[in-house]
């Protein structure tokens, strides 16, 4: 009896050693793990890397979803290869990088409209200007402004539910620096996480709800959910109201709600061999894959400036290490690659 | 040469008995680390938040740039989600206690009493699942205005997996009833239901409260099913259609996310802890309590 | 006196209560029933082998639940190892040893009360205690203290449940032809008192394989792409795994989710079939 009891104890090591092999081609050997988190917007890309990524090489890849944020304080520790990010990197953070001796490699991987969406029943919503965005949005409104008719008259005098990214994500940075004028500033009062996911559930689910992330889980819901187009009340760069979409972000017309993303590999690991391997596989097949997630892919020529500024290991930040700024359109952002 | 062995074995013994008194004592340890974790965090939470912000203020956003650090939002959110449990639970978990110990046959109780410990048995996950996939859809179509996110749903689903706690443990207070008390009653003519209810249900009135507290108190610190169904969204609403988020929910939350320590949003969820172990900590104590009067016959 | 009419007014409320109280029991039952179903039925498109032993994937379709299924029965033999021995150590010093003493009674309190603790405090602690302050970092060894914590009490109570069927003639019979505490112990009481014991093992170390809450604070990953090497690995479980996929909006996710559920339920079932098993084979070995 007592050595049913062992055997089953050493069931599942005989169960790791069988599927071992089915990590990848020669997965037994190394033990290398690339360590990789941040940005729930980035990371639908870099999972569909990593899994393609996976399939030649026996590398592993751990994405963890903390928030741009919360993979930077991660990344400045040392703790991960990688970072997502879906804005620049900030000052604070560039402190505490070059306090911990990690020096990084920014490189632009792609594009992406921030969607703001509602239910797909809330027939009332046509379009939105940015100054309403802001009336919803801004730390004022906190417990003050609770209703779709506070926004807009003749809209439902109907409760609002608010869903949004996190603290620590890059999108809700992003965000409140495009809409509120001053990044990191919002009401509270809202649905608030770093996972993009439960934000589509919600509003999914809810016609009284209005909520705010990546282009791509938009596009991955698009049945469930409504684009409400945006006007920023600039002619020059697209006159009224505008959705995004492949066109309008790559031409620069969707604002201010168009950004870049970006990974942060770190100088150190960028010594390794498995990470130049996933590097390079990330800016090659990333253009492809990029596309087929839902974001914005830059140009090639893009592509292999980007991969330049990595052979090169061109340590800074195109943005000076200021953190997001509003409407960067694709060909400024090469132009500062140059 | 036989003393030797004979020291020997008593020093064998006294080994044994300390290794053994060890093992028993890290329960002691156990509880000791985690009023020290909690303690130790939370005091430092209130070196920088007034105990009076903690207690007096309606909004919950620690995270943001205007910080609020009141209680009420996640507690409401507790209290709410675990109110409707209970309104669930109570009422079927006593009739169910009631059948199982006075009107069922013997046959069919000990095929049904171990069906209903099932309910307990089950993952909180599959709960979770249950309430986001089916309850919320279906009880949409009923309630107006519900949204996906609701106390509603994970509430009723909570409901039923504590069921098994209070029609077990009443059932068995049920049972200890004397028959001769029983007998009492019916021989004065009272008919089967007058003695269940005004006999038989208040003696065992102390070991029914013992087991709705202690259910009271395991839907307090239910986790999963309320992570994924009811929200994360704090809210100070006792509206039981609307996204709110319990204590349990946002330590899930912030840990989803990385905070380091050290930081004020990193204390946050050990001061929630904390709030949540006195919770039921109390009333464990007060269903012990309870329990402990029963069984002397108190009633 | 009572009216011909009111005695039958009495039946009826009789038989309806009645019919009340069995609806109560019938009713859940039914839910449970129902929820068992759908699950199933959710499930069905994506239940097969490949399902076992595919990795997670962006594409539902191909997702697989291997590393949770492994995660989970390394994490579950981690914890038995560790909270095994120190819950039956701690159950004989209260059967055998310690019976009246001050201690004793302190370690039984502090059980109970232990084993009414939510199960995310004992997260807390494994966050702060283990992965923090003991340095383990977000591994399969940490979230394996935490869950051996987290069932200890469970382990202690059904150890002494079992420990307590040994008749006390059976120890004074052997005491009487010499033996010591400890041989007694060793020789006597936990052979009578393994099967016990092991169905207590195996119904606590299958509370611990549906606990999700304590590993999200511990740090079980939601993304991981392959299985964990040693203890000082990164990991996930089922109950992630399945967490993870629920969070997800997309329908074909949901009936991921769905088969991960079965297939934690049915390993679940598997145990507790198995602990039953084991127990009636065992107890036939009585003689007396």
């Amino acid at each position: 009896m007592r050595h049913l009891y062992i055997a089953a104890l050493l069931l599942p090591l005989a169960a790791c050693s069988k599927s071992g092999q089915q990590g990848g081609a020669g997965a037994t050997t190394t033990a290398a793990i690339i360590a990789i988190d941040g940005s729930s917007t980035v990371f639908p890309i870099s999972e569909a890397v990593a899994e393609e990524f996976q399939k030649q090489h026996g590398a592993r890849v751990t994405i963890g979803v903390s928030g741009s944020g919360g993979g930077f304080k991660k990344f400045c520790k040392g703790e991960t290869a990688i970072s997502d990010a879906s804005r620049p990197i900030k000052p604070s953070e560039v402190e505490l990088c070059k306090k911990n001796n990690i020096a990084f490699i920014e490189l632009p991987v792609a594009y992406d409209g921030i969607a703001v969406v509602v239910h797909r029943d809330a027939s009332w919503v046509d379009k939105m200007t940015v100054a309403e965005l802001r009336t919803l949005w801004a730390p004022e409104s906190q417990g003050k402004v609770t209703r779709w008719s506070q926004v807009r008259e003749g809209w439902p005098d109907r409760e609002i539910h608010l869903f949004g990214p996190g603290v620590d994500s890059g999108t809700y940075d992003y965000f409140t620096e495009a809409i509120v004028g001053k990044e990191h500033s919002s009401r509270g009062d809202f649905t608030s996480s770093e996972d993009d996911n439960v934000l589509v559930q919600g509003i999914a689910t809810d016609p009284a709800a209005l909520g705010f992330f990546g282009f791509a889980y938009y596009l991955e819901n698009r049945d469930k959910l409504k684009i409400v187009p945006i006007d920023d009340g600039k002619p020059e760069n697209g006159d009224g109201p505008i959705g995004p979409s492949f066109e309008t972000v790559s031409r620069g017309t969707y604002q201010p709600l168009s950004r870049p993303l970006f990974i942060y590999v770190s100088r150190a690991a960028a010594e390794r061999e498995e990470v130049q391997a996933f590097v390079a596989f990330y800016l090659d097949a990333g253009r492809k894959l990029v596309k087929e997630v839902g974001y914005i892919p830059l140009p090639d020529q893009g592509y292999v400036l980007v991969k330049r500024r990595f052979d090169k290991r061109t340590v800074d930040s195109l943005f000076g290490g200021k953190g997001s700024q509003v409407g960067v359109t694709i060909e400024e952002l090469l132009g500062k690659e140059k | 040469m036989a003393q030797a062995r004979q020291r020997a074995g008593t020093l064998r013994e006294q080994i044994i008995e300390r290794a053994l008194l060890g093992s028993g004592v890290i329960s002691v340890v156990t509880t000791a680390a985690i009023l020290a974790v909690l303690a130790v965090e939370t005091v430092a939470f209130f070196r920088e938040v007034p105990l009076s912000r903690f207690l007096a203020d309606t909004q919950w956003t620690p995270l943001f740039a205007d910080k609020h650090f009141g209680i009420w939002p996640l507690l409401f959110g507790t209290l709410l989600t675990s109110a409707i449990a209970i309104a669930v639970a109570l009422p079927f978990g006593l009739l169910a206690a009631i059948y199982l110990s006075e009107l069922a046959p013997d046959r069919v109780r000990r095929l049904l009493k171990p069906l209903l410990e099932v309910l307990a048995g089950v993952p909180t996950i599959v709960y979770g699942y249950f309430a986001l996939v089916v309850v919320t859809p279906l009880l949409q179509r009923v309630v107006p205005g519900l949204a996906g996110f609701n106390a509603l749903s994970p509430g009723i689903v909570m409901g039923v997996m504590i069921i098994p706690m209070i029609s077990s443990l009443s059932e068995d207070a049920l049972h200890a009833v004397p028959m001769t008390v029983k007998e009492g009653a019916y021989a004065l003519g009272a008919g089967r239901l007058e003695t269940l209810f005004r006999v038989t249900i208040p003696s065992a009135f102390s070991g029914i409260t013992a087991s709705v507290v202690l259910a009271i108190s395991r839907a307090i610190g239910e986790t999963m099913i309320v992570a994924i169904a009811a929200g994360q969204q704090p809210r100070f609403t006792l509206d039981p259609r609307v996204p709110i988020e319990t204590m349990t929910a946002y330590i899930v939350q912030i840990s989803l996310g990385d905070t380091p320590r050290g930081t004020i949003e990193y204390r946050t969820i050990f001061v929630v802890g904390a709030a949540l172990f006195l919770m039921t900590f109390a009333m464990n104590l007060f269903s012990q309590r309870m329990a402990r009067r029963f069984r002397k016959g108190d009633g | 006196m009572m009216h011909g009419h009111e005695s039958r007014r009495r039946a009826l409320l009789e038989r309806g209560f009645h019919a009340l109280c069995l609806g109560a029991v019938l009713l859940p039952l039914g839910l449970l029933a129902l929820l068992v179903g759908d699950v199933l039925v959710d499930a069905a498109p994506r239940l097969s082998w490949d399902f076992l032993t595919s990795y997670p994937s962006r594409r539902a379709a191909q997702a697989g639940i291997l590393p949770g299924l492994v995660g989970s029965l390394y994490l579950i033999g981690l914890t038995a190892a560790i909270a095994l021995p120190l819950g039956v150590g701690a159950a004989l010093y209260l059967e055998e040893y310690g019976k009246r003493g001050w201690l004793a009674r302190l370690i039984e309190v502090n059980i109970a009360n232990l084993a009414g603790v939510p199960s995310i405090i004992y997260g807390l602690l494994g966050l702060e205690l283990f992965v923090r302050a003991l340095g383990m970092g977000r591994s399969l060894l940490a979230g394996a203290c935490t869950m051996a914590l987290l069932i200890l009490p469970i382990v202690i109570m059904a150890s002494r449940e079992a420990l307590r069927t040994v008749p006390n003639t059976v120890r004074e019979g052997a005491y009487a032809l010499g033996a010591t505490h400890w041989q007694v112990v060793r020789q006597v009481v936990l052979p009578l008192a393994f099967p016990g014991i092991l169905t207590g093992a195996i119904l606590s170390v299958s509370r611990a394989i549906g606990e999700a809450a304590p590993l999200i604070v511990v740090g079980a990953l939601t993304y991981i792409a392959f299985l964990p090497r040693g203890i000082d690995s990164p990991f996930t479980a089922l109950p992630i795994q399945i967490f993870n996929w629920v969070s997800r909006p997309q329908e074909a996710f949901m009936v991921n989710a769905a088969a991960g559920i079965v297939v934690l339920l049915a390993t679940l079932l598997l145990l507790n079939g198995l602990a039953i098993y084991l127990r009636n084979r065992l107890q036939r070995r009585r003689y007396w």
